[in-house]
């Protein structure tokens, strides 16, 4: 929290203090259905429409209902790059949600807790301890059958008047939210909201805050998503009419707005009886002459991986979308890890080249999804997008993309065919003519045997080998295209941090607080992991030592899996990792850690086991 | 949204069954799936549906080779998947006839999940099973058809996991049309598949089509020929007369259960025919609806809408 003191009243009441702040790490901590993740929606909404940058995280229990939550919110006046390492603020709902997050908040940071189910340690000096019976007063605002309900929203006024938040634009979200359905419950959400804006915190406060205005408001308005959405929004945009899946954390909110959003431009998305079905399904709807959609996470990717094989085989255009979580098996439903990259680059059987690519935030995986489409389509090959579940629930606010220049309008190319239209030519890239063509003469097979350019099956080994090396060129001839990676921070130095999908955010933040430090430190960020992008290997011969950070395993031999990938492809022996699997995503402070604690090690002590 | 035309002007020539054979049929000499092919040609031929708008599909096994020996679009699947692929294209293109053709293995053992949601879900396609009561491409191992006492090479004292009732399958699994025929009637096939294409849901037929490799005269009790008998179901005419009312009525689920148990070889002809709403339909109408609500706004006007939402 960056501040500074303002002495100036704001309208509407006389403030004693009101500390202008840049940045703000805010912690809510309850139970699952005490509705913090609404309060947290509304905040970075509202950050998002005032020109604000916001990150949010949140953590959700791998239980059906209730459990301990939090939900994280950081929002800045400039570039906010990760959910923050700790909170300046902490609203406790529980006693269980004070012990659990106490350690969480700063030193010098605002606990903000529910007197009627808190009883925290006040001899603690560390914190400012802001007590309010939030569960009572929501009770006498909204009447007696309230209960719990509604303690949200009367936070949420809370934390406009301690924020001098803009009110109106507040109860404006409010209202789109609430508003339409049922009279009562926008009343009631907004009768709390009252209450707690009304309470008066600076009482015990004795200050309230205020975020610094925006130096330059965005040319183009923001919206505010999550990375979900920015993937489902994103495949409509690209065309994508027809899909199916089966439900999966953190998957499944894509298929929900799917199956939702399709039929209003024409499509379907169909909800199919297992993993299995749903890639069969989407590939059939490819093999019919649509980019087609499946997707899941970890354990359902598993199950997909023969599909996949065939769709490779046959040259299908098709996207595939794992939103990673903790693995193996079912591992950790709800939290984060990157540990399915070597089954997005190799998984199914024999030698099946697809294309992987992973978004770097929420902005990205718009981006991302739109890419993944273009290139299916060019390269008649399936693409699997790599999120992961921090991504996939964590809301950013972006400038809006210019949907005139992205939209694709799907299309069917039924175009006759002449007798010697080969669909698996082997001078070109692969062009299917689906079902609906007219030929003259011979009508394609398309199929998961080997095959001649025509589509026949053959088991010539001369053929085999053409065509997987048809099927291998293609992608190199994608690598070619692909922009050369950029390097943040220092050009040339000792350290080179190397990371892919979420953990951008929170390496970038790392660099910028190692070159404070002294530190010669830069990042490259590999969104095109399979195939990877050209000039790399010369970017690495700039830095000393090149560490790969990356939420998963050390392994056998003490690297990640894009490590050992980068090892594999350049040789380099200064390549390492850091690595954890804590279900957490990265806190900058354990990347600079990361680096100090093996930054000084000499590449060539490193040992297989460091312990004999 | 199309950029191509499905109806070319150029005039067509009738189909005649030479247009519609593709690759020779790579099956054993003799074996039961050639008269399927050839019934399934006939039936073509006679429906004269425009060739480009035929899809074949398939999984895996000696009767999914069937694309390739069809002269049409087709897919050739993975193992037990061809019912969810063939929905893929089935639902995203309803200008298609979607024919699907396998055997017992890749559609009551490894497949089995698919045929009831596809049935539940009445997905439109026509669904063959060629049922020879063992493996044959890998070589005689025990199917789920097979008979008790049946011995293969996994089997090799004999079976005796209790075998699988096809029709009671198909007609448990919501299919809106379930018939059964044998290899050995042409005409009888003929008529199955006509009335199957006809039927608009999805459609399945039971065919019993000898494997002369690994089980041969597995089915030979209902060839007359060979001194077994063939019984087609005398289906309901409303006619009034007296014999009428012990004909079978095929929309009458209880009574197409009772033909279905029916000591083996049973009888063959329409078990079952209804009319439902089909998936398809219904996709088509929750479109129309969305549609309807969105007032005819472009593509990209609801895209742009939907962010304005988000801001």
């Amino acid at each position: 929290m960056v501040s500074s003191t303002n002495e100036s009243p704001v309208p509407g009441g006389d403030i004693p203090r009101q500390e202008l702040i840049n940045d703000a790490v805010i912690r809510l901590a309850g139970n699952s259905q005490d509705g913090i993740q609404t309060i947290g929606g509304f905040l970075a909404r509202l950050a998002g429409r005032s020109d604000q940058d916001v990150i949010t995280y949140m953590t959700i229990p791998s239980t059906i209902s209730g459990g301990p939550s939090i939900f994280q919110v950081r929002i800045g006046t400039g570039e906010v790059l990760s959910a923050g390492d700790q909170a300046d603020f902490l609203v406790a709902f529980y006693q269980h949600s004070y012990e659990a997050h106490i350690g969480s908040l700063r030193e010098g940071g605002v606990l903000i807790y529910d007197t009627d189910h808190v009883k925290p340690n006040l001899d603690d000096k560390r914190f400012v301890n802001f007590g309010v019976a939030i569960t009572g007063l929501t009770i006498e605002a909204m009447g007696g059958a309230a209960k719990d309900k509604g303690k949200n929203m009367f936070t949420l006024g809370l934390l406009a008047r301690m924020f001098s938040l803009q009110v109106d634009k507040l109860r404006a979200l409010v209202t789109e939210r609430f508003g339409g359905k049922d009279e009562g419950i926008l009343r009631s959400a907004l009768v709390a909201f009252d209450a707690g804006f009304a309470y008066p915190a600076d009482s015990a406060l004795k200050r309230y805050f205020k975020f610094a205005e925006a130096e330059t408001p965005n040319a183009r308005p923001q919206v505010t998503m999550d990375g979900n959405q920015a993937i489902a929004y994103a495949l409509v945009a690209a065309g994508v009419r027809y899909g199916a899946a089966y439900p999966i954390t953190p998957w499944t909110s894509i298929m929900e707005i799917l199956r939702a959003e399709l039929p209003k431009y024409g499509g379907i998305f169909v909800q199919a009886e297992d993993e299995l079905a749903a890639s069969s399904l989407a590939i059939g709807a490819a093999y019919a002459g649509h980019l087609a959609v499946t997707g899941s996470s970890g354990p359902g990717i598993s199950l997909k991986q023969e599909m996949l094989g065939w769709a490779v085989m046959a040259e299908i255009p098709l996207i595939v979308i794992n939103i990673q979580r903790g693995g193996p098996s079912t591992g950790l439903p709800t939290n984060v890890e990157q540990s399915d990259l070597m089954q997005a680059i190799y998984g199914s059987h024999g030698d099946a080249p697809r294309v992987v690519l992973a978004p770097r935030n929420v902005e990205d995986c718009f981006h991302t999804a739109l890419e993944a489409c273009r290139i299916a389509r060019e390269y008649s090959v399936p693409v699997v997008i790599l999120s992961d579940q921090s991504l996939a629930t964590r809301i950013e606010a972006f400038d809006e993309p210019d949907l005139d220049a992205v939209f694709v309008p799907p299309s069917l190319d039924l175009r006759p065919r002449s007798a010697d239209f080969k669909p698996y030519a082997l001078d070109r890239i692969t062009q299917h003519a689906p079902p609906g063509t007219r030929f003259e003469g011979t009508y394609p097979t398309v199929s998961g045997l080997e095959h001649d350019e025509a589509g026949h099956p053959t088991a010539n080994p001369a053929m085999h080998m053409k065509m997987t090396a048809k099927r291998r060129e293609k992608l190199k001839k994608l690598a070619a295209t692909l922009e050369r990676p950029e390097i943040f921070g220092e050009q040339e130095g000792d350290t080179l941090l190397v990371g892919w999908g979420s953990t951008w955010g929170p390496i970038r933040e790392a660099v910028r607080r190692g070159r404070a430090e002294g530190m010669k430190i830069g990042q490259v960020h590999i969104r095109h992991i399979h195939p990877l992008p050209p000039e790399l290997e010369r970017i690495f011969s700039r830095f000393r030592q090149i560490f790969v950070v990356e939420m998963n395993d050390e392994g056998l031999y003490g690297f990640g899996q894009l490590a050992s990938l980068l090892r594999a492809r350049y040789a380099l022996p200064n390549i390492r990792s850091i690595t954890k699997t804590d279900g957490l995503t990265f806190k900058v402070r354990e990347i600079l850690e990361g680096v100090r604690r093996l930054g000084g090690d000499a590449v060539s002590t490193f040992s297989l086991y460091p312990d004999l | 949204m199309s950029t191509g035309t499905l109806d070319t002007p150029a005039p067509r020539p009738p189909l005649t069954r030479k247009d519609l054979r593709a690759d020779h049929p790579t099956w054993c000499p003799g074996c039961g799936d050639f008269a399927v092919l050839a019934s399934f040609h006939r039936v073509l031929e006679k429906m004269q549906l425009p060739h480009e708008r035929i899809v074949t599909l398939a999984g895996i096994g000696c009767s999914s080779r069937f694309p390739y020996f069809v002269n049409s679009h087709g897919g050739h699947f993975i193992h037990g998947r061809a019912l969810p692929f063939a929905s893929g294209v089935s639902l995203s293109r309803d200008d298609l006839h979607v024919f699907v053709f396998g055997g017992d293995g890749d559609g009551f053992s490894i497949g089995g999940n698919h045929l009831q949601h596809a049935g539940r879900k009445n997905i439109k396609m026509t669904y063959v099973i060629m049922d020879n009561s063992v493996y044959g491409l890998t070589k005689k191992q025990t199917s789920p058809t097979s008979p008790i006492g049946f011995k293969s090479k996994t089997d090799t004292t004999g079976a005796f996991d209790r075998p699988i009732n096809p029709m009671n399958t198909l007609l448990a699994s919501g299919a809106t049309f379930v018939a059964r025929s044998h290899a050995t009637q042409v005409n009888h096939m003929v008529e199955m598949f006509e009335r199957a294409m006809k039927h608009d849901g999805f459609s399945v037929i039971e065919i019993l089509s000898e494997c002369v490799e690994f089980f041969p005269g597995a089915f030979d009790t209902s060839v007359p020929r060979k001194g077994g008998s063939f019984v087609a179901i005398e289906e309901k005419r409303g006619d009034g007369s007296p014999e009428d009312a012990n004909r079978h009525d095929p929309t009458n689920l209880e009574s197409a259960f009772a033909l279905a148990n029916e000591q083996w070889p049973g009888v063959f002809g329409v078990f079952y025919q209804v009319n439902r709403p089909t998936k398809n339909a219904l996709e088509a109408g929750l479109i129309a609806k969305a549609r309807e609500r969105t007032k005819g706004a472009s593509d990209l006007d609801l895209l742009r809408a939907t962010f304005n939402r988000l801001r």
